[in-house]
Formats: structure tokens, C-alpha cells, sequence
């Protein structure tokens, strides 16, 4: 569509860590005005050959051309000065500063001046990306961070925007903000570099795709011409599977409540969780819906245990109170958790992945031995989780950081699945995980809920949500909707809902 | 009245001047994110070699800078062994303290017995005729001036400039600083070259200025107690001069007191700071987010950029 020259050019780029080849070989071109859509699955080398555009890794052989003319050496700084910028899926925010700091630090010196802050405001009213430039980081939502990085890179106005993952924690309404505001950076001739797991937005907004497999550029692509099941398919070489839900029992009386709670959030500017009510039956997958920072971390911790609910009597699990017992407690009483966070959360990352699966399952599982790790019993336990949720791994003595994301999150999913949970509480399942994995991670969701779990699924992805999902409630400013039967309610009245809009209100449309 | 009190105070200002050039510079080590635990090494080798220029020279500039320059040049082994080789910081850092308490005794060994003139004392004009105040504050040796305008503009650097949000950024969060484009290691090195330097002079003073003459372990602990300073200030250069000051002061007062005959053991007080450190600890680190917001989350570890 554009017949410009190209402004940037990747020529035979070749990357390689100890033990595996990141990128072999890669050519990749891009003009300007363009979108361009990088597609793999988690570790395929995209986010290798961003990181080599950028300046922050080098390569080891190839050239990059930037306007015509080679770079020969290309740190952030340069790629800055030379009109890159760059979000990154693994935000490059500093917890402890202002949200001002933290723009300050991603752009020039001459830009971080007096009127930075007024620049600041300017730009996220410009394209409706809301920031208090006071905040501090460790306040914030992740989608309120994704915000930070975009405006960062927006404000030194780009020539070339590379952005990792943006959407997978926005909301249906801000990735269509986003996207108007990519459409419009393109229709001023900024090339955009982005990579995305969710394919129908590629097909939405992307004119050119590049597929990568195992570091290599396998196929490129007109989104607009594709399915996102073929596109997936280029991806992994491979069918891909969807998930299937069947017709299942569910148990008349709830198994797993929450009753009338109320909660104070303990989080600095966190969300106070007004009167929740949730009631969860075996054999049902509950999704629970909303924007980020509307009390889905409270809830979350509230549930889990992280946080004793000041009344105990408030959660229970089949009719026993629950609400006064901690994680482990819960654990024994047949609760199984997902958190958001895979590392630092979900998983210690410094540490093996037989170590992580102990640390979780070591009562479920029996790893302990008169007092003692039963080092065999958990790393054959580790196997079992390894080979059944097909975890791309050398072997169990791995620490769990050097997982790729998707594969860290099976794992993680195994260990919890694999202990036979009667209530399985996730969130965000498949935050940047590729559409191989993401598939099986649903899927596994729908199979634990067939096997009699009850299941609650809380998540930003409405698509997900609606794939998985037997009834579904919306959280917005700490207030949980009634549950709705996912036939009988439309995403778009989610979608206004998780904005805080209520919707003409049709009571006995699926009412439970 | 005065005439007892004003040397009382003068005092009180010697004792706690090398403890605010200690402290202060190692507030900004941290804030990058190292924690040198060798302080007092750095100390001791910028005590010995200024009081060793200083007496071979007979020039008392001569003997500041080189005591900087001694402290820097031992900072260096530390950077370099923590940084480049990736050694844990914990292990160099008491380490460096060993090395550079033999060291000095090596370096001194003919300097026992040696004395020095001292530093001469530079009156402010004007300012030094205000009666009382004019000769307490305002006529000392350049170290003392020094040390105060050291911690103003540490104060400044680190909280109003870019350079400053860059060694916070560093020392925050090593992985996103490096992902921006700041070189973490060439930062750090900085950082540990400023402390080393600014513990250099806090040694150069206690050997020119406080007591001018070399015994060998002179500084007797004092880098340690700079060390739990910096965390009783919760890593701001200028609690770190009023908390020197206090422990500078406690020092002194206990002289007094014991003079007047009374009776607190010695021992007691100089456990204080380090049970005041505690105190603070207990108490800032009983809110997990003003913790956040004081203590440099990477403080200590190390960085490769492969990660």
C-alpha cells in the first residue's frame, strides 16, 4: 500500500544465547506509515530481535539499516535519537518513583525539562491514555503502567514504535483507543512494529505480518487476507486446537462462597471491594470481567488468603468458613490459586522448577517425608507436571526465570492442576502467553471444571472470558455485578459495564 | 557560659565531621544499588595516606587529595571485584574493610609518632565577627566546609537532577535501567568511586584534623557506624549529616560526662547508633510502602546484563 522506501531494514541478523539460537538469519524490512505485525509463539525470538533493534542486546552477525544508511552500533540512546521508541512487554518501570520520574529517565535530557509535566497531561489527554504524572509506580495498575510506556515513547515523537504485547491488559474500549491512536500515528507516517499473541487485532489493524519460528522468519503475510486459525497455524507449524466445552454437571448447591463481603483495600490508592457476593457452583467456570484496577488485586488476595477477610465467616467452602485461614490453610481445604504475577508470584523465580513445584504442592502432593523434602517424589511429581502440560524445558534443575512466559504459566497451571483443586481461582491466565499455549491453558480450565471443580476465572480478556466462561460478572470500582449466563449477555454490555456504565437494565435477562 | 560551651560544641563538630563525609558517601553508593560494606577500609587508607603525604609534604592540599584519592583508588578494587567479576557484595565489602586496615598498618609503619600540624582554619569574612555564633560556625578547616557543602549537594545531585533519577533508576531497578539504555555497571563504578573518595577524606580528616597524627586502626569503628548511619537516615544524605552530628555529639557529651564524674559506661554508648539503626529499621520497615520508597530495591545484588 506504501511504496516508500524502508525505514528500517534488517539484514541475516543472527543472535545466539548459550545453548540456543534466538535469532537465525533474520531479514525483516519496514516502511513508513506501516504496521507491521511481528507473530511467534513465546519464544520464537521476537522480543531477541526488538531488543536487538533497540540497541539493548547486540547481535552477533547482520546489519541494520536505518534509513538507508547502516548503524553500526545501536544502543537505547541511539535508537532514541534516531526516532525509536519502544514499549516493552516486561515494563522498564521503576516501582519507587513518580510516574514524571519514570518518563524523565525513558526520554532525551532535553525533553525532561519544567515542562515535562504539562507534557505529560497533554499527550495522555491527546490519545486518551489517563496518567497522573505525581503517582508512584508501585500504585498503579498494570494497565495503568502499559500507559506510562506508551507515553513515553509518544512523547519524543517516533519515527519507528515498537510495541511488545501492548493490549494483552487493556480492555476492549482502551485497545480500541489504542488503536486509533496507532491508526492515526500511521496515517502521519510513523511505522509500527507490533507484536501481539491476539490475532483477530492483527487482522484489525495490521497491513504486513512476519512470522517467526525457533529464530527464524518462516512466512510473512497480509493480516486482512487471514484467519487468526491459519495465522495461528503459521505460528506454530502445526493444527491448532480450540477449546471445547462440553455439557457438564453442576452442582446445585454453591461449593465455594462469598458472602456480603467487605473489604479495605490494603494497598496504597487501592479499591475497597464493596458487598461482594460470589457464588460458585462445581462444574462451572465463573469469569469474572473487568478494567484493570477495579479491585480484581483485592479480590484476588482476598480469595486466595494472602488477606483475611475481616469477617471469616464471609468466604467459605462447602458451607466451611475459610475466611480467617491463610493461603496454605486454604490449600488444604482444596483451593488451588494462579496469581497474576508468574514471577515473584506465581513462582520464586531464582529457583528450580522442582523447588517451585514442592513449594505448592508439598501437602496435596505428600513431598514431605517425616519432616524432610522428598527430593525424588517432587521432581518426579515436576516430570509428570513437565510432560503433561508439555512444558518446553530442558529438564526439571531449571530455574524458573529462564522459562518463557507461556511455558512458565503451563507449568504453573500444571502444579496446581495436577493437586486436583475443588476450587480453582486464576487471574489472568493467559496475560502474554501465545495462542499454542493459550489454547491449552483454556482448555485445561474447561477439563478441571468438567472433572467437578468450581472454577473462577478472573480476567481483562473478554475473548477468553466468552471462550471459557459459563456465567460471568463484571467488577468495576469494587462492585461485583450478579453473575450472567454468558449466552445471555452481549460483550459489548460488558464492555460497558467494565467501564462503569450501567446499560439499560434488563433484570431477567439470565438473572441466576 | 559561652566560653565552656562553644569548645564543647567545637568538638562535637570535629567528632562528626569524618562521620558525615562516611555517611554521605556512602548514601549515594547505595542509593545505585551496591552496598560497599567497606567503609571503614576506605577510611583507614585515606586516613594513612593523607597523614603520610601530609607529612612528607608539608602541604595540607596535598594531603586531602591524596586521602580521597586513597579511598578511590581502594573503592576501585571493590568495584571492580563487584562489578566486573560479579563477586557477592557482602563478601568484598567486609573483605575490603580487612585489606585496608593491614594495609594501612603497612603504609604507616614509619609514620608512628610522626605528628602533623594540623589544618589551618579559614575564617568566612564578615560572618565570623557575629559573636558566639561567628566562631562556631564559621571558622573551621576547609574538610568541615567541605563536608557541608558535600551533603547539600549530594542532597541536590541525587533528588533534583537528571544524574540523580538515573542512580535512583539504578539502583531501583537494575533490569528496566539497563532496558532504557543506562549503562548499570559504569553508573555503579561512579558511585563507588565518589564514596570511596568522600571516605577517603572522612579518613584524611581524622588523621590531619581530629587527632593529627597515625595510630595505627584509628578509625575505630567509625566506617561501621557510618554504615547503620546511612540506614538510620533511610538513605537521605541529610539525615545522614544530623544523625553524624547526634552520634558525634554522644561521643563528645559521654567525654564530658565521664569527666564530671558521671557514670555511664563507654560501652553503652557507642551501642547506640547501631540500636538507634534498629529502631529505624523496625520502624520503616513496618510499612512495607515507605520502605519501598527508601530503601533502593536492588540494593546489593548483582548485575549482568545477559539477564
Amino acid at each position: 500500500m506504501i511504496d516508500k522506501k524502508p525505514i528500517l531494514e534488517l539484514l541475516e541478523i543472527s543472535k545466539a544465547y548459550p545453548g540456543v539460537i534466538a535469532n537465525n538469519r533474520v531479514n525483516l524490512e519496514i516502511k513508513p506509515g506501516q504496521i507491521h505485525a511481528l507473530l511467534g509463539e513465546n519464544g520464537a525470538g521476537k522480543s531477541t530481535l526488538v531488543k536487538i533493534i533497540y540497541g539493548v542486546q547486540r547481535c552477533d552477525s547482520g546489519k541494520i539499516k536505518w534509513e538507508g544508511s547502516e548503524v553500526s552500533q545501536i544502543t537505547p540512546q541511539i535508537a532514541r535519537k534516531l526516532g525509536i521508541g519502544m514499549v516493552f512487554q516486561h515494563f522498564s518501570l521503576f516501582d519507587a518513583m513518580t510516574v514524571e520520574e519514570n518518563i524523565a529517565l525513558g526520554i532525551p535530557a532535553n525533553l525532561a525539562n519544567e515542562n515535562l509535566y504539562q507534557n505529560i497531561i497533554d499527550i495522555s489527554e491527546k490519545y486518551g491514555l489517563r496518567l497522573d504524572p505525581c503517582r508512584y509506580v508501585q500504585t498503579l495498575s498494570v494497565g495503568e503502567r502499559q500507559r506510562i510506556e506508551v507515553v513515553r515513547c509518544l512523547i519524543q515523537n517516533p519515527k519507528l514504535l515498537i510495541m511488545d504485547e501492548p493490549t494483552s491488559v487493556l480492555t476492549p474500549q482502551e485497545v480500541d483507543k489504542l488503536f486509533k491512536t496507532l491508526r492515526r500515528l500511521s496515517t502521519q507516517g510513523v511505522a509500527i512494529l507490533y507484536i501481539s499473541h491476539k490475532l483477530q487485532e492483527i487482522i484489525d489493524l495490521c497491513h504486513v505480518a512476519t512470522i517467526m519460528r525457533a529464530g527464524e522468519v518462516v512466512d510473512t503475510c497480509i493480516p486482512s487476507e487471514e484467519s487468526p486459525r491459519s495465522m495461528a497455524e503459521m505460528m506454530m507449524g502445526a493444527n491448532l486446537m480450540t477449546p471445547k466445552k462440553n455439557e457438564r454437571m453442576i452442582s446445585e448447591k454453591p461449593y465455594f462462597c462469598v458472602n456480603n463481603l467487605n473489604h479495605q483495600s490494603t494497598m496504597e490508592n487501592g479499591i475497597d471491594l464493596k458487598d461482594i457476593t460470589i457464588q460458585a457452583h462445581k462444574g462451572e467456570i465463573l469469569g469474572v470481567a473487568g478494567i484493570a484496577g477495579n479491585g480484581q488485586n483485592e479480590l484476588m488476595e482476598i480469595l486466595s488468603g494472602e488477606v483475611r477477610a475481616s469477617d471469616t465467616s464471609s468466604v467459605s467452602i462447602d458451607q466451611v468458613s475459610v475466611g480467617g485461614l491463610g493461603p496454605r490453610k486454604r490449600r488444604e481445604n482444596g483451593m488451588g490459586f494462579v496469581p497474576e504475577e508468574r514471577l515473584g508470584h506465581g513462582a520464586v523465580p531464582e529457583m528450580l522448577l522442582w523447588e517451585n513445584a514442592f513449594l505448592s504442592g508439598y501437602q496435596s502432593m505428600k513431598l514431605m517425608f517425616n519432616g524432610f523434602m522428598n527430593v525424588a517424589k517432587s521432581r518426579e511429581y515436576t516430570e509428570k507436571i513437565i510432560s503433561s502440560f508439555k512444558v518446553k524445558t530442558p529438564n526439571v534443575n531449571v530455574t524458573a526465570n529462564s522459562l518463557s512466559g507461556g511455558n512458565l504459566q503451563k507449568f504453573i497451571f500444571g502444579r496446581e492442576i495436577l493437586q486436583d483443586p475443588k476450587v480453582l481461582i486464576v487471574f489472568q491466565p493467559t496475560w502474554g502467553v501465545d495462542a499454542g499455549s493459550a489454547a491449552y491453558i483454556r482448555q485445561s480450565l474447561i477439563n478441571i471444571a468438567d472433572r467437578g471443580a468450581a472454577v473462577i476465572v478472573i480476567s481483562q480478556d473478554l475473548e477468553e472470558l466468552y471462550e471459557i466462561s459459563d456465567k460471568i460478572s463484571v467488577i468495576c470500582e469494587g462492585n461485583l455485578t450478579k453473575p450472567k449466563i454468558i449466552e445471555n449477555i452481549s460483550v459489548e454490555h460488558v464492555g460497558l459495564l467494565m467501564a462503569g456504565i450501567k446499560p439499560l437494565e434488563n433484570d431477567d435477562l439470565g438473572d441466576q | 557560659m559561652s566560653e565552656l560551651v562553644v569548645p564543647v560544641l567545637l568538638t562535637i563538630i570535629t567528632a562528626s565531621t569524618p562521620l558525615v563525609f562516611a555517611a554521605a558517601g556512602e548514601v549515594v553508593v547505595e542509593k545505585s544499588g551496591v552496598l560497599n560494606l567497606g567503609v571503614e577500609g576506605m577510611m583507614i587508607v585515606g586516613a594513612v595516606v593523607a597523614f603520610a603525604v601530609g607529612v612528607k609534604t608539608e602541604s595540607a592540599t596535598l594531603a586531602i587529595l591524596s586521602g580521597a584519592t586513597g579511598g578511590m583508588l581502594t573503592a576501585f578494587i571493590f568495584g571492580f571485584l563487584t562489578l566486573r567479576l560479579l563477586a557477592n557484595q557482602v563478601a568484598t565489602g567486609l573483605a575490603l574493610t580487612i585489606f585496608g586496615l593491614g594495609l594501612s598498618a603497612l603504609i604507616g609503619h614509619g609514620f608512628v609518632g610522626k605528628t602533623f600540624s594540623g589544618l589551618p582554619k579559614i575564617g568566612i569574612p564578615l560572618l565570623e565577627q557575629i559573636p558566639v555564633l561567628g566562631s562556631l560556625l564559621f571558622v573551621h578547616d576547609i574538610l568541615v566546609f567541605l563536608s557541608v557543602i558535600a551533603v547539600f549537594l549530594i542532597t541536590y545531585v541525587l533528588n533534583k537532577t537528571r544524574l540523580g533519577l538515573i542512580i535512583r533508576a539504578v539502583g531501583e531497578n537494575h533490569h528496566a535501567a539497563h532496558s532504557i539504555g543506562y549503562s548499570v555497571v559504569w553508573v555503579r563504578m561512579g558511585c563507588i568511586l565518589f564514596g570511596g573518595s568522600m571516605a577517603g577524606l572522612g579518613g584524611a580528616y581524622l588523621s590531619l584534623a581530629y587527632t593529627p597524627l597515625w595510630v595505627e586502626g584509628m578509625t575505630a569503628g567509625r566506617g561501621w557506624i557510618a554504615l547503620a548511619l546511612v540506614v538510620f537516615a533511610s538513605w537521605r544524605a541529610w539525615r545522614a549529616f544530623f544523625g553524624a552530628y547526634l552520634f558525634g555529639g554522644i561521643t563528645i557529651i559521654q567525654l564530658h560526662a565521664q569527666g564530671f564524674g558521671v557514670d555511664i559506661a563507654s560501652q553503652f554508648l557507642s551501642m547506640l547508633p547501631y540500636l538507634a539503626t534498629i529502631v529505624v529499621l523496625v520502624l520503616i520497615s513496618n510499612n512495607s510502602s515507605r520502605m519501598m520508597l527508601n530503601a533502593p530495591a536492588d540494593l546489593g545484588k548483582s548485575f549482568h546484563a545477559s539477564d
